[in-house]
């Protein structure tokens, strides 16, 4: 360490220079982005360093990109644009970040600050078209802010419930020079998220656990934020729940358990709906009891006393009338719950819920999931394949539909961070640049990318990212040649008036992605669909699979919105 | 709340402790226009504090709403601290610049108006008297409600300020 490391006396830096070594003591390791006018000068700075830069094609990809690497690796994503349409192209990206709660700091150049508010050329006040869609954001006024602003902006993005965090850099700030000093850990006084929860409250808890019986634990993305799936095991078997996840949770609790039920909600199993309005006893850890998963918010899980645990409280009785919330954070909750369940002398010895898990064994029996193979490939057929042939390895992203609902309900996720969604923006192009990004921060794993050929089209241009930096991601179109769900929809509650959801005019994709350099392959009858994807997967390369899907399969069960959850559509 | 709908709407002062930065003003009516919340009144000024400014903030809604208002501000990143006066014992204060119309015969009832409201004349032309008057909200409506007879030909309010009262 030198004598300026250990903050003795100051170096004069440059902006840029700042800016690098907080990224490098933030452990940044990958920017995906794009530059331009208004970053020039920390671009010149960002390749005399070690960090890995992918140029992706549209800015889009490059946010969805971080969030993929995010999710993938449980480290904060950074993305870098310019200022203008560089910046507001990651819009959608960081609104969908936000929903679905992924630590992302994104970088965007700005203006001189003496032209902000001229309406200088590619000025835009992202700061202020971002305000309600990020955690926090900046701008950086002046040189002497930018260390401390940075290194608030990964604080926040990474703690508590964690979220996207804009950074605004104008350009003459990051050209002009002041003194460094290494800051220390970030404290701030208006933010200091509750990571323990209040005992009291955990005591209550414990107390109508012993009392249940029929109690049922509902998860979500929080227990993969935090990182506690080990411990949502533990609890469960401790006291012979059994679990079902929302789309966002899926990953959190292993699939092949038997205490799983499968998803919870609008495409949830029939299982897991008839549970959750049977249940006497509902946990939700670590979700938000978003409107797809409740159906009708007044007749939801009616018959329980509902538990609420999350680290935000803005989530704890937003939409639903809680019994008991609980404030922390998912791990260290669970983790407190089973020791003090330990004492309670709840070892899981024997099962003490045998009537109602037998009851729910009948549902499960009564209407599995399921379709029909003949002559023409269903898509649940394929994504039943992609599973069984990556044994459940492999690291899922997903389009925005039925693509997504499929993945969902056949690819039986045992492990955290492996499934990758726009949950809560539910936005179309996502899933092939989050692959990118889960690709590029796990390099060791199969990334597949399940996508409809509608929503593949939004960011097929990241094809030429792929290629150029060998991100051997794989992408298994299952096309229907229409946006499905929206047809769906259309076929049930329009009186099937296919109003613009045609998509009969596509690209033919296998000769697509040859022109990008990437592997192209397509499966047109049942008995192909093997062999391609054994192929797709075995190629160190980008590989698009076309895989020529029943046109109007649809997506069930299916519980018409607002509609009570028990409801349910079946095939 | 959905199925809390039927409950009463009821008016609160909140008091927000915020950064004085650029913005936060934004973040907080941003916030409030986003998620469908009310707001009746606002004021915000610095505080003796270095870089904290004061918000006072008048709204409404049912139980749930309330709760839910004050947890999204908490979750602002730029807010200290925000403190609910419902419950407490509090202090509370409009101010109001009323411009009435003073014909020559009129002068002294809107003098003896005045006195009464313990207000104060703070601008006179030959035909108009400009009142300075502080008060509750009551106060100021009693007090515009009495002067519309006279002709007032501009008003300017500003919003609710209030400080919690210390034990006695």
């Amino acid at each position: 360490m030198t004598e300026c490391e250990k903050g003795v006396f100051t170096i004069k830096l440059k902006g840029t220079e700042i800016l690098m070594k907080i990224l490098h003591e933030e452990g940044v390791d990958t920017i995906f982005g794009f530059p331009g006018g208004a970053v020039l000068d920390i671009y010149d700075q960002l390749v005399k360093t070690d960090i890995r830069h992918i140029l992706v094609r549209h800015e889009q990809g490059a946010i969805h990109a971080a969030d993929g690497y995010a999710r993938a690796s449980g480290r904060v994503g950074v993305c870098l644009v310019t200022s203008g349409p560089g910046a507001t192209n990651t819009v959608t990206g960081i609104a969908s970040a936000y929903m679905d709660s992924v630590p992302i700091v994104v970088f965007t150049g700005q203006v001189n600050t003496r032209l902000i508010g001229n309406d200088a050329f590619q000025e835009v006040d992202i700061v202020g078209i971002t305000r309600p869609c990020t955690k926090h954001n900046y701008l950086v006024k002046n040189i002497g802010e930018l260390a401390n602003v940075v290194k608030e902006a990964f604080h926040i993005a990474r703690s508590g419930r964690p979220g996207p965090v804009l950074v605004d850099l104008p350009k003459d700030v990051m050209q002009s020079f002041a003194d460094y000093k290494p800051i220390g850990e970030v404290r701030l006084k208006s933010y200091q998220p509750t990571y323990e929860p209040n005992i009291k409250q955990l005591e209550r808890l414990v107390g109508l656990i012993k009392k249940a019986e029929r109690p049922l634990i509902f998860a979500g993305g929080g227990i993969i934020l935090s990182g506690a799936s080990k411990e949502l095991l533990q609890f469960a078997k401790k006291i012979h729940a059994p679990v079902t996840a929302s789309l966002m949770g899926l990953g959190a609790f292993p699939a092949s358990d038997p205490l799983w039920l499968g998803m919870i909600g609008m495409h949830g199993t029939y299982c897991a709906n008839m549970s959750t309005s049977e249940c006497d006893l509902l946990i939700g850890i670590g979700v938000r009891f978003d409107d797809r998963v409740t159906g009708k918010v007044s007749t939801f899980a009616s018959k329980a006393k509902i538990v609420h645990i999350d680290i935000d409280p803005t989530s704890i009785g937003k939409n639903i009338t809680v019994h008991t919330p609980i404030v922390g954070d998912c791990r260290i909750t669970l983790q407190m719950l089973n020791s003090m369940l330990e004492k309670e002398g709840l070892k899981g010895s024997k099962n003490p819920h045998k009537a109602w898990l037998d009851k729910i064994a009948g549902w499960k029996a009564a209407k599995p999931l399921s379709y029909e193979q003949k002559d023409i490939i269903k898509p649940q057929f394929v994504v039943e394949k992609i599973y069984e042939l990556t044994k459940g390895k492999a690291i899922i992203t997903t389009e925005v539909g039925q693509n997504q609902m499929w993945a969902a309900q056949f690819y039986k996720f045992d492990e955290p961070n492996s499934f990758i969604t726009s949950g809560g923006l539910g936005c179309m192009g996502f899933g092939f640049p989050a692959a990118i990004g889960a690709q590029v921060a796990c390099p060791d794993k199969i990334v597949i990318d399940i996508a409809g050929d509608g929503s593949i089209q939004m960011n097929i241009q990241e094809m030429a990212t792929a290629v150029q930096f060998n991100i051997p991601v794989k992408i298994a179109i299952l096309n229907n040649r229409f946006l499905g769900m929206v047809r769906q929809w259309q076929e049930l509650f329009y009186n099937r008036c296919y109003a613009c959801t045609d998509m009969d005019h596509a690209p033919d994709f296998v000769k697509l992605a040859e022109a990008y350099g990437a592997v192209g392959l397509r499966a047109t009858r049942p008995d192909e669909v093997v062999p391609v994807l054994k192929k797709g997967f075995t190629v160190k390369k980008p590989v698009i699979m076309d895989f020529l899907v029943e046109r109007e399969e649809g997506v069930y069960p299916m519980v018409p919105s607002g509609a009570d959850i028990t409801e349910m559509l079946l095939v | 709340m959905n199925n809390n709908n039927n409950e009463i709407q009821k008016k609160t002062t909140l008091s927000l402790l915020v950064k004085n930065e650029p913005g936060v003003l934004a973040r907080i009516a941003g916030l409030f226009s986003g998620r469908g919340f009310n707001i009746e009144s606002l004021c915000v000024a610095e505080t003796n504090e270095r870089n904290v400014s004061r918000v006072t903030l008048v709204t409404n809604g049912d139980r749930n709403i309330l709760e839910q208002i004050k947890k999204q501000l908490n979750k602002l990143i730029d807010v200290i601290k925000v403190l609910d006066f419902t419950g407490t014992p509090f202090v509370q204060r409009e101010l109001a610049l009323i411009k009435v119309q003073a014909k020559p015969e009129y002068r002294a009832e809107i003098l003896r108006m005045v006195d009464i409201f313990r207000s104060r004349i703070i601008d006179v032309s030959s035909e108009h008297y400009t009142v300075e008057v502080t008060g509750d909200e009551a106060k100021i409506v009693a007090f515009l409600e009495l002067l519309k007879p006279f002709g007032i030909k501009e008003i300017a309010r500003t919003g609710a300020i209030a400080l919690g009262r210390e034990k006695k």
